[in-house]
């Protein structure tokens, strides 16, 4: 197995996600994942790419809106990202922890 | 003569019209506004119905006697814009052509989006209260209830009012603990979110009263279906919550012709893409949206709505005279949360400072107790509904900054809050 990225280099929040997004790199995310058990495949990687590009839109994300990507259905984003897959996938992602607007 | 057309007379739409009907030469300007119905609802005022608090009848007005003589009001259903021809038309077929369209719509619950909520226990066994007949239904419902499981569920992140299940929690550990049944019943507040709120200060401070009030939080929630039969909650990934009186906060959505219209958003909960700043459609530069029906990323609240209005008016005066729309919106929002036992909090914030404790400054009564609870912002909250028919929706100004102002929060890390208004007792 190839070594992992050192995350301990990266500048992360009090919850571990990444201050910097441009210090992403599929490296990284692969990193990401191993703490949350995942080891990533392709459909994570359409979700995480999906995922960046809303938030480098300026759009709030939602459960219901990556169910409605066409990418993945709700169960299966949960069987990608099992717990909070909102909370994981963007972790993993390199966003901010999504915060609604409350 | 030109044309403004409003689609909606809510709160957002109400106080566009008179704000608008100020600011526009009654000469060059004619004002239009549609709505599906003929009623003004106080809908702050539906939260109090479930516990025999408010009659219901008194949180409906006319909607006529809300609007300068010389607007016109349409009642009809609006079931497709095309921006392109500048042009609505109706359910009932009318068309109705405008210069400057001002969207302001708002939101609905969907139970019906929820497999088995809108089924044989709606309004049986399971309810939501940001519907008139639904509020009159759980007060009913709760007026003979002896007590069991209650679960508060909120089914999505996205919905109006965002403090509204908060404050039915609290003050339905009020009433039943008044009613001497607080024993009988189990309140259990199950969320998508990751806790009770999420801006970090008022997640602490809502989420430790949950915990004095014995209320039990089940975060990160996404609820898939309600089984009717028996009577469960099921989330996306198999959690099971059981009721045997459940409070939706229905999925909620804008009005469908958004959707009709291709107006929406990439998800189809038919918010309009909006610009958070200037609030003119993102893809149409003669739409204008405010209120519930945006996608902007801060609260669904009528404090929000107000905020945008007094931007609103002067951006659509900008565009009007081809100058750069310069009035920016900082996604202010200011919010009374009842907390129980003629109590209640204050919160104030936008889309970069979240809610902090400290003080709100206001004018005659002194300053207000924000993430905190007292006396005073309950008082505030009841005297709120005389503010809004009279000084909010006829575009009269408040004594609140439009921006948000850092007067009086406390800013620090460990700042505690006992320097607070002393309060009536």
């Amino acid at each position: 197995m190839e070594t992992m990225f050192d995350l301990s280099t990266l500048a992360v929040n009090d919850d571990g996600y990444l201050l910097n997004a441009d210090d992403w790199s599929p490296e990284v995310a692969h990193a990401i994942a191993a703490e949350h058990g995942i080891a990533l495949t392709d459909p994570h990687f359409a979700v995480l790419q999906y995922l960046r590009d809303r938030v480098a839109e300026g759009t709030p994300l939602t459960i219901r809106r990556i169910g409605k990507s066409g990418l993945v259905s709700i169960k299966e984003f949960y069987g990608l990202f099992p717990g909070g897959p909102l909370k994981v996938s963007s972790r993993i992602a390199g966003i901010p922890k999504p915060a609604s607007c409350v | 003569m030109k044309t403004l057309l409003i689609l909606g007379a809510g709160t957002a739409g109400t106080m566009m019209a008179n704000r608008l009907r100020k600011a526009l030469p009654r000469d060059a300007w004619a004002i239009r506004i549609v709505d599906k119905t003929d009623t003004h609802l106080y809908q702050p005022g539906l939260l109090f119905v479930p516990f025999g608090m408010t009659e219901p009848e008194s949180l409906r007005r006319p909607t006529r006697d809300l609007l300068p003589d010389d607007i016109d009001l349409l009642v009809g259903e609006v079931a497709e814009v095309t921006p392109e021809a500048h042009e609505v038309r109706l359910a009932d077929g009318r068309t109705l052509g405008y210069d400057v369209l001002v969207v302001a719509t708002g939101t609905t619950p969907r139970p019906e989006e929820t497999p088995g909520l809108d089924g044989e226990l709606w309004y049986r066994d399971a309810f939501d209260f940001y519907s008139y007949d639904g509020a009159v239904a759980l007060r009913d419902r709760l007026a003979t209830w002896e007590g069991g499981r209650m679960v508060i569920f909120l089914a999505e992140s996205i919905f109006k009012c965002p403090v509204a299940p908060l404050e039915f929690a609290f003050l339905a550990d009020a009433f039943f603990e008044e009613r001497g049944i607080r024993d009988r019943v189990e309140i259990t507040y199950v969320t998508p979110l990751s806790g009770a709120f999420t801006k970090p200060k008022a997640a602490a401070f809502l989420g430790d009263l949950m915990g004095k009030k014995g209320i039990t939080v089940v975060p990160d929630f996404y609820a898939e279906r309600v089984d009717e039969d028996r009577k469960v909650l099921v989330s996306y990934d198999d959690q099971e919550v059981p009721f045997d009186l459940l409070v939706a906060v229905p999925i909620n959505m804008g009005a469908d012709f958004v959707d009709a219209s291709d107006m929406g958003d990439v998800d189809d909960l038919n918010y309009v893409p909006t610009d958070r700043h200037t609030l003119q459609s993102r893809d149409h530069p003669d739409v204008f949206v405010i209120g519930d029906a945006t996608n902007v990323p801060a609260s669904k609240a009528g404090s929000v709505a107000h905020f945008e209005s007094e931007i609103l008016v002067e951006n659509i005066l900008h565009h009007i005279a081809g100058e750069p729309l310069a009035a920016s919106f900082d996604g202010h929002a200011n919010c009374f949360i009842e907390t129980g036992h003629g109590k209640a909090a204050l919160i104030d914030f936008n889309y970069d400072t979240e809610p902090l404790p400290g003080r709100f400054p206001m004018p005659v009564v002194g300053p207000m107790s924000l993430l905190r609870e007292s006396r005073l912002n309950h008082l505030g909250k009841l005297a709120f509904e005389w503010i809004y028919w009279h000084v909010l929706l006829t575009g009269r100004p408040l004594p609140v900054s439009t921006a948000l102002s850092m007067a009086g929060k406390h800013v620090g890390e460990d700042e505690t809050v006992d320097d607070a208004v002393a309060e009536p007792a």
